[in-house]
């Protein structure tokens, strides 16, 4: 899932101005998951948005709204009446969500509640940490299912480097040293043969570093016809 | 003949507080049937557990004008559910912070541990509370009103 973690609320009322009437959206889909963007937590930046406002002696209409997904158009057609009533939109979704709107409703302004932090888990109730880095290169078959570009610091391919110690990352005793953790998986399933293949360097074309991401599907567009 | 009349405007808060249905609210039925006096000033909303327990509950009721909010929850480690009164404090110091970012007191907001038979320590939160609210003055968000007042 994506996560994030909502801005605070001096940074929002920065980006909110002195806008008359404000929109607040909520997702609930990842944002709901990880406690930052979902309905409730935009009821509650629409609640302290109206009293801080008051409270400074400009008082804002502020409403909340939230959908099940920001990132798809069918979902946005739904609160078309709330955007327009809008003076300005604060969107608790993840970034794509923040331009989901921006792009559906180009006439209105939008801006972001969250900063969108990574691709990862709960870990446990309350924590959630880094799983995916979306390389669009999955490796996991290599590595018995943990990420070394992802969890590894440096996302080395043939780890571990000369700065694990004790199962840790040398960044950070808190961060568990990927490939000690591959190791050991690996190692309880009798495959540690696997790592004798050595990797070649990673060819990042496929990732971020190849410039922005498309993909079609062409057994899935729609027909001229059903347009 | 005249009577003289002297009417005082003195601030009367207005307090809400949500109660558990276990220990809170018996402790509240402990008061009522021992007679004990607590100020009118707090309104109760009762919950099934102070773990139900929302922010969102909190700032509405600041929204529309509470003076304060507290919560009465039975003590840690004899929650009727077990950790509801642990996710109860939790959520209220989460509030505490989203209070203070918004520029209220965080002192407005409290809570208050007893079981079902300790009708004193009901009676005396609502009076501890109503006290505090009294030196902090009104809600922020509304203007002081004239209401309450004396008559000599």
């Amino acid at each position: 899932m994506i996560v994030a973690e909502q801005k605070s609320l001096d940074e929002i009322k920065g980006l909110v101005g002195d806008a008359e009437n404000v929109l607040v959206v909520g997702c609930g889909t990842c944002v709901t998951v990880c406690f930052a963007g979902g309905e409730k937590e935009a009821d509650i930046i629409a609640s302290s948005l109206r009293m801080s406002s008051k409270l400074e002696g400009h008082p804002q209409n502020v409403r909340s709204v939230t959908v099940q997904r920001q990132c798809e158009w069918e979902y946005l057609d739904q609160i078309e009446t709330e955007i327009n009533e809008a003076d300005l939109v604060l969107s608790l979704g993840c970034g794509i969500g923040v331009q989901a709107i921006a792009e559906h409703y180009p006439e209105s302004w939008v801006v972001p509640g969250l900063n969108t932090t990574f691709l990862g888990i709960p870990e446990e109730q309350g924590v959630w940490a880094e799983r995916c880095a979306a390389c669009g290169d999955c490796i996991l078959g290599l590595t018995g299912g943990i990420c070394p570009i992802a969890r590894c610091s440096k996302s080395l391919l043939n780890g571990p480097c000369g700065g694990s110690e004790q199962g840790h990352c040398e960044i950070n005793p808190d961060v568990p040293c990927a490939w000690q953790l591959i190791y050991d998986r690996l190692n309880e399933k009798g495959k540690l043969h696997v790592l004798l293949d050595l990797q070649p360097p990673k060819d990042w074309s496929s990732s971020r570093d190849g410039g922005p991401r498309k993909i079609v599907r062409p057994d899935l567009r729609l027909l001229e016809e059903e347009d | 003949m005249w009577l003289n009349m002297e009417i005082k405007n003195e601030f009367e808060p207005e307090i809400t507080a949500f109660y558990c249905t276990y220990c809170g609210y018996m402790a509240a039925d402990s008061a009522g049937a021992m007679n004990l006096p607590y100020p009118a000033n707090v309104k109760f909303i009762r919950l099934p557990c102070t773990g139900k327990i929302d922010v969102r509950y909190i700032l509405e009721a600041f929204e529309q004008g509470a003076d304060s909010v507290y919560i009465v929850a039975c003590p840690i480690g004899n929650c009727h559910h077990v950790s509801g009164n642990e996710r109860g404090v939790a959520r209220l110091k989460y509030a505490q912070k989203i209070l203070e970012d918004i520029g209220f007191e965080k002192e407005r907001l409290g809570i208050f541990f007893m079981s079902g038979s300790q009708a004193q320590t009901f009676a005396a939160a609502a009076q501890t509370m109503t006290e505090r609210t009294r030196n902090l003055g009104p809600n922020p968000l509304r203007e002081p009103s004239l209401n309450g007042g004396t008559t000599d």
